[in-house]
C-alpha cells in the first residue's frame, strides 16, 4: 500500500520538510495543528490529557469519600468552605457521598480507562504500528475526540448545578436513577448524566469504527494480520468490543431518559415512592441490568485489553525476548472478546434471575479463566531466560500482571454464582474489580505513556520519578485493595458510608483509616506523576535516537518527532513479525529488515 | 491553618523529591548513562524480589490478623455450602496465586539485564501451551461442578413444611407480612395486594376483599422472627427503587426489585441466643442489610431478625393481631365494605403476588 491514497501527500511532504527546521511553520495554524487537528497523534495525545484530567478529578473524587470512610463523622472545615452545603459542618452528607462515588466510577471507568488509555493508544500506535499515515477517517477521529470533549463539558456541568451529580451508582439502576422523588441525584443531574453518556457513545463509535478501518485496510505492504504487534490485535479486538456493546447502553439510557421525562414504564412498575403512588405498570427493573451489563462487561474487557497488548509489547521489548505464543496470545484474545459478551449476567446472580440461566453464565464466566490463565503464562514465559531492562514502563507491564493474578483469581470467586450469594454487593466485589480492572489498567496505561512518551513528545520521563511513582502505587494498590477483600469476606455492603450502627460490619474501623491514609499517599503520587508529565513535555531529556528503547516495531522507524504523516517518504515495508528479539545472535531485527538467506527459522 | 500548614509540608517534600530526581538524572549523565542505568536496574530487580518476599509475609500477616474479624460458621444450610465452596475456591486459586507470584517476581530479579547474558529466543512451544490450557480447564471444570451443583440446592425448591414470610423494602425500612393459618394443614395463604391499595393504614397494598388478607400479620419496627431448624422462604418485595436483603450470617441475599417479586429460602440452623454464645457476644443480633444501592439513607436501612424455638416463635406470634382486625373489626362492616368494593376487580389480576 503506498502513501498515494492517504490524505493530501502534498501537503505531507511539505510538512516533513519543515520539520527537518523548526516547528511552527505558517503552513498550519495553532488551531488546525494543535486543536482541531486531524492527525491521529495530536488526537492521541489531545485523548491523553483530557484522560489525565478526568483522572485527577476522579482520584479526588475518592480520596473525598475516603475521608468520610476512614474518618466518618469527624469534620474537616475545609470541605464546607469548597463544597458549602454538601458538606456543611465540614461533614460529607449522604448525598454528597453518593454523588462522589457515582461521579468517581463514571469518570474512571469511561473517561479515563476508556477514552483515556484506548482513545489515546489506540489513536497514537494504530497508524504508527500497521504503517499508515493516518486513521481512515481523519475527520471522523477529530469528531470523536470532540464528541468526547462535549460529554465531558456536559458531565462537569452536572457537578455545578443546584441538585448535584447523579448519585445512583455508575450503573444507574433506575428505578432509582429514574425518579427524581427517591433521589437528589436523580433530578437534573441524571438527565445530563445521560446525555454525557449518549455523547460518549457517539464519540466512541466514531473511534472504534476508524479503529476497525484502518487495521483492516490500511495495513502497510507485507503487514499481513499475523504480522500485526500484539498491541494493535488488542486495540482492535476492544473496537469491535465497542462498537457492538455500546449502542446497547445508549438504547438502553434512551428508554431510561423516555421513562424519566415522557412518562413511559420501560423500567417501572408497582412504585409507590414517598408516599406517592405512581402511575406506572407492567415495566422492569431488571431489563435494564440487561441493557447495560451487556454494554458492562465488555467495557471491562475494552478497559483491560489495550492494557494486555500493550504489556505484552512492552515486556517482550524490555526482556528482549520475543513474546512467547504469539498464536495462542492471539487466540486468547480473540476467546476472552468473543465470551466478554456472553457473561454479562453474573453481574445479576441475585436479581432473581432464573437458577438455571444463572448455571450457564457460571460456566461461561469461569470460562474467561482459561483464555486469561494462557495470557499469564505466556508472559512468564516471555520474561524467563530473558535479559530483562527494568524501565518503569517494565515495572509497570509487571505490576499489571501481578495485579491481573490477584484480580482475576479473585473473579473465580465472584462468578461463581454460589459463592456470589454471598459476595455480591459486598467490599470483595469493591477489592477485585479495582484491582483487576481499575489499578491494572492503570498500570497498562502507565507502562504504555513511559514507553511510547519519546515518540509522542520526543523526549524522556524522568525516571527517578518513574521509579517512585511505580513503587508508591504498586505497594498502595496491595496495601489499599489486598485487605479490602476481608472487609467483603465479612459481608459488608459496599456503598455504605459509615458501619458505626452495623453489629457485623464495624470491627474494621482500623483498617478503613489505613486505607484512607494510603489511598492519599497513592493519589499524591499520581500528582506527581502529573507534574513529571507535563514537566517533561517541555524540559524532559531529549530522545537523541529514533529507536531509543531498540525496538522492532515501525513507530520507531519515523523521525523523532514525526510530522503529519509519520514517514518522510515512503511508508516502509514490512517483512517479519515484531518479535525477532535475540533471535540468531542479534539483539533485534526490526519488522523492516528482509528476511535473511541463513535466517533460522521460528 | 493546619490545613495550609499540611499542604505546604506536602508541596514541600514534593519539590525536594522533584530536585532530587532532576539531579539523579544529571548525575547519571556526567557519571555515563550505562553505568546509571546498570546500578538501577539493578536496585529494581532487587526491589522486585523484596516486594515478592514482604508480600507473601504481608498476605499471611494480613489474614492472621483478619481472619478473626470475619464471620464465623454459617448460621443457615445453605450458609455451610457456600462456606465449602469458598474453601475449594480458596485452596485452588491461593495455590496457582503463590506459584505465579512467585514465577512473576523471581524471573524478573533473577534474569534482570546483565552482559554476560543473551536473552534465549524462545517464540512458542506448543506443548507448554497444551498444558497450560487443559490444566486451568480442568481446575475451572472441578469449580464449576461443585459451583452449579451448590446453586441448585439454594435456589431449588423449598420444601414443603417451609414457612413463608414477606418482608419488603422501601426507601429506608424493611416490613414485614406474615401468613396466619388460613390454608390447608394450618399453613398460612398470602392475600393479594395491589400498590395503589398502598395507604398509611393499609401499608403493603392488602387487598381486603380476598380473605385471604384476614389472617394475615403486618410487622413493621421489630425484628422479623424465624423458628430455628425450621426452612423459611422468603417473599421479597420493594416498594420504590431495588433494595436487597442481605443476611450475612446466614450467607444469603436477595434483590428487592418493585413489581417483581423474588424468593428464597434456607433453613437458619442457630438460634439468636445460640450465636450470642458461641461468638461470646452477649447483645448478638441476626442484621439484615440493604445491599443494593437505593439512595441517601442506604446506609441506615438495617432490620434485625432473631431465630428461636418453635414454642418462642409461638407465642411472640400470639401478641400479633391480623392487621384486617386491628383496622375494621372496631370499625362499622358496611363503611369499609363501600370503600373496597369502590377500587376493586380489574385490576386484581395484575395484583396477584404469590401462586
Amino acid at each position: 500500500m503506498s502513501d498515494t491514497i492517504h490524505i493530501h501527500p502534498g501537503q505531507v511532504a511539505h510538512e516533513v520538510a519543515h520539520d527537518d527546521h523548526h516547528h511552527g511553520h505558517h503552513e498550519q495554524s495553532f488551531v488546525t495543528k494543535y486543536i482541531f487537528s486531524q492527525d491521529h497523534k495530536t488526537i492521541g495525545k489531545q485523548f491523553l490529557v483530557t484522560g489525565i484530567i478526568w483522572a485527577i478529578v476522579g482520584g479526588l473524587f475518592s480520596v473525598l469519600f475516603r475521608l468520610q470512610l476512614g474518618y466518618p463523622g469527624q469534620t474537616f472545615p475545609i470541605l464546607e468552605t469548597v463544597f458549602g452545603k454538601w458538606a456543611e459542618g465540614g461533614v460529607i452528607k449522604a448525598e454528597f457521598y453518593y454523588a462522589l462515588i457515582t461521579m468517581h466510577g463514571t469518570v474512571l471507568v469511561f473517561f479515563v480507562l476508556t477514552a483515556g488509555l484506548s482513545g489515546t493508544f489506540a489513536n497514537l500506535l494504530i497508524p504508527l504500528q500497521v504503517g499508515a499515515r493516518d486513521m481512515a477517517s481523519p475527520f471522523l477521529n477529530m469528531l470523536s475526540y470532540w464528541f468526547f470533549f462535549m460529554a465531558s463539558i456536559v458531565m462537569i456541568s452536572s457537578l455545578f448545578i443546584h441538585t448535584g451529580p447523579a448519585a445512583g451508582g455508575w450503573t444507574v439502576y433506575p428505578p432509582l436513577s429514574a425518579l427524581g422523588q427517591a433521589s437528589i441525584g436523580s433530578k437534573l443531574g441524571m438527565d445530563l448524566w445521560i446525555v454525557s453518556m449518549a455523547l460518549f457513545v457517539v464519540s466512541a463509535l466514531l473511534g472504534g469504527l476508524n479503529y476497525i478501518a484502518t487495521i483492516l485496510n490500511m495495513r502497510t505492504k507485507g503487514m499481513s494480520m499475523t504480522r500485526l504487534p500484539l498491541t494493535i490485535w488488542a486495540l482492535f479486538f476492544t473496537a469491535v468490543l465497542g462498537v457492538l456493546s455500546f449502542p446497547v447502553l445508549f438504547s438502553g439510557l434512551i428508554l431510561l431518559l423516555f421513562d424519566r421525562n415522557l412518562g413511559t414504564s420501560f423500567y417501572l412498575s408497582d412504585i409507590v415512592v414517598n408516599g406517592e403512588i405512581l402511575n406506572n405498570e407492567g415495566g422492569s427493573a431488571i431489563l435494564f441490568q440487561h441493557l447495560f451489563w451487556f454494554l458492562g462487561h465488555p467495557e471491562v474487557y475494552i478497559i483491560l485489553l489495550p492494557a494486555m497488548g500493550m504489556v505484552s509489547e512492552i515486556l517482550s521489548v524490555n526482556s528482549r525476548k520475543p513474546i512467547f505464543g504469539y498464536m495462542a496470545m492471539l487466540g486468547s484474545l480473540f476467546a476472552i472478546a468473543i465470551l466478554a459478551f456472553l457473561v454479562w449476567a453474573h453481574h445479576m446472580f441475585v436479581t432473581g434471575l432464573n437458577p438455571f440461566l444463572g448455571s450457564i453464565f457460571v460456566l461461561l464466566t469461569l470460562l474467561i479463566a482459561v483464555p486469561s490463565a494462557i495470557k499469564v503464562f505466556n508472559w512468564l514465559t516471555t520474561l524467563w531466560r530473558g535479559n530483562i531492562r527494568l524501565a518503569p514502563a517494565t515495572l509497570f507491564a509487571i505490576g499489571f500482571v501481578s495485579l491481573f493474578i490477584s484480580g482475576g483469581l479473585t473473579g473465580i470467586f465472584l462468578g461463581n454464582s454460589t459463592l456470589d450469594i454471598h459476595l455480591h454487593d459486598t467490599m470483595f466485589v469493591v477489592a477485585h474489580f479495582h484491582i483487576v480492572m481499575g489499578v491494572a489498567s492503570m498500570f497498562g496505561m502507565f507502562a504504555g505513556i513511559y514507553h511510547w512518551f519519546p515518540k509522542m513528545f520526543g523526549r524522556y520521563l524522568n525516571s527517578t520519578l518513574g521509579y517512585i511513582h511505580f513503587w508508591v502505587t504498586m505497594v498502595g494498590a496491595y496495601l489499599i485493595f489486598w485487605p479490602m477483600h476481608y472487609e467483603g469476606l465479612a459481608g459488608m455492603p459496599r456503598r455504605y458510608l459509615d458501619k458505626s450502627s452495623w453489629a457485623a460490619f464495624s470491627q474494621f474501623g482500623d483498617l478503613d483509616k489505613m486505607i484512607t491514609i494510603v489511598s492519599i499517599i497513592v493519589f499524591a503520587v499520581q500528582l506527581m506523576f502529573v507534574f513529571n508529565f507535563f514537566y517533561s513535555i517541555f524540559k524532559g531529556r531529549k530522545v537523541t535516537s529514533p529507536n531509543p528503547w531498540g525496538a522492532n516495531t515501525l513507530e520507531w522507524t519515523t523521525p523523532i518527532n514525526p510530522g503529519h504523516g509519520n514517514w518522510e517518504g515512503e511508508i516502509p515495508e514490512v517483512h517479519r513479525w515484531a518479535y525477532d528479539y535475540g533471535k540468531d545472535g542479534r539483539e533485534f531485527i526490526p519488522q523492516t529488515e528482509p528476511i535473511g538467506a541463513n535466517e533460522s527459522k521460528h | 491553618m493546619q490545613t495550609v500548614f499540611i499542604v505546604a509540608i506536602l508541596l514541600l517534600g514534593f519539590l525536594i523529591t522533584f530536585q532530587i530526581a532532576k539531579a539523579s538524572e544529571y548525575v547519571a549523565v556526567l557519571r555515563g548513562e550505562e553505568k546509571a542505568k546498570k546500578q538501577t536496574n539493578k536496585v529494581n530487580a532487587f526491589l522486585l524480589l523484596a516486594f515478592l518476599i514482604v508480600g507473601l509475609i504481608g498476605v499471611y500477616y494480613c489474614n492472621e490478623t483478619l481472619k478473626g474479624r470475619i464471620l464465623g460458621e454459617a448460621a443457615s444450610n445453605h450458609g455451610k455450602h457456600i462456606d465449602t465452596m469458598f474453601h475449594i475456591t480458596l485452596v485452588l486459586t491461593g495455590i496457582v496465586f503463590v506459584i505465579t507470584q512467585i514465577a512473576l517476581f523471581w524471573f524478573s530479579y533473577k534474569y534482570q539485564q546483565s552482559d554476560d547474558r543473551k536473552a534465549y529466543y524462545y517464540p512458542h512451544n506448543n506443548k507448554l501451551e497444551v498444558i497450560w490450557t487443559v490444566i486451568p480447564a480442568i481446575a475451572l471444570t472441578v469449580l464449576v461442578g461443585f459451583g452449579i451443583f451448590y446453586w441448585f440446592k439454594i435456589t431449588g425448591d423449598a420444601p414443603k413444611n417451609a414457612m413463608e414470610v414477606e418482608i419488603v423494602g422501601s426507601q429506608f425500612k424493611w416490613e414485614f407480612r406474615y401468613p396466619g393459618h388460613d390454608g390447608p394443614g394450618g399453613k398460612g395463604v398470602f392475600g393479594k395486594k395491589y400498590f395503589k391499595k398502598i395507604t398509611g393504614d393499609n401499608p403493603l397494598g392488602q387487598i381486603w376483599e380476598d380473605p385471604a388478607n384476614h389472617d394475615d400479620v403486618y410487622v413493621t419496627g421489630e425484628p422479623m422472627h424465624l423458628v430455628v431448624d425450621k426452612p423459611v422462604r422468603l417473599i421479597i418485595n420493594s416498594k420504590d427503587v431495588i433494595h436487597d436483603v442481605g443476611l450475612v450470617h446466614f450467607r444469603m441475599k436477595m434483590d428487592a426489585v418493585p413489581g417483581t417479586p423474588t424468593t428464597m429460602w434456607f433453613t437458619p440452623t442457630k438460634t439468636t441466643k445460640q450465636m450470642a454464645q458461641e461468638l461470646g457476644k452477649a447483645n448478638f443480633v441476626y442484621e439484615i442489610s440493604c445491599d443494593q444501592m437505593c439512595g441517601k439513607g442506604h446506609t441506615g436501612m438495617r432490620g434485625e431478625l432473631i431465630v428461636e424455638t418453635q414454642e418462642e416463635f409461638d407465642a411472640w406470634m400470639a401478641t400479633k393481631q391480623a392487621l384486617y382486625s386491628k383496622l375494621f373489626e372496631k370499625k362499622q362492616p358496611a363503611a369499609s365494605d363501600t370503600t373496597h368494593t369502590v377500587d376493586s376487580t380489574a385490576k386484581q389480576v395484575t395484583a396477584v403476588l404469590n401462586k
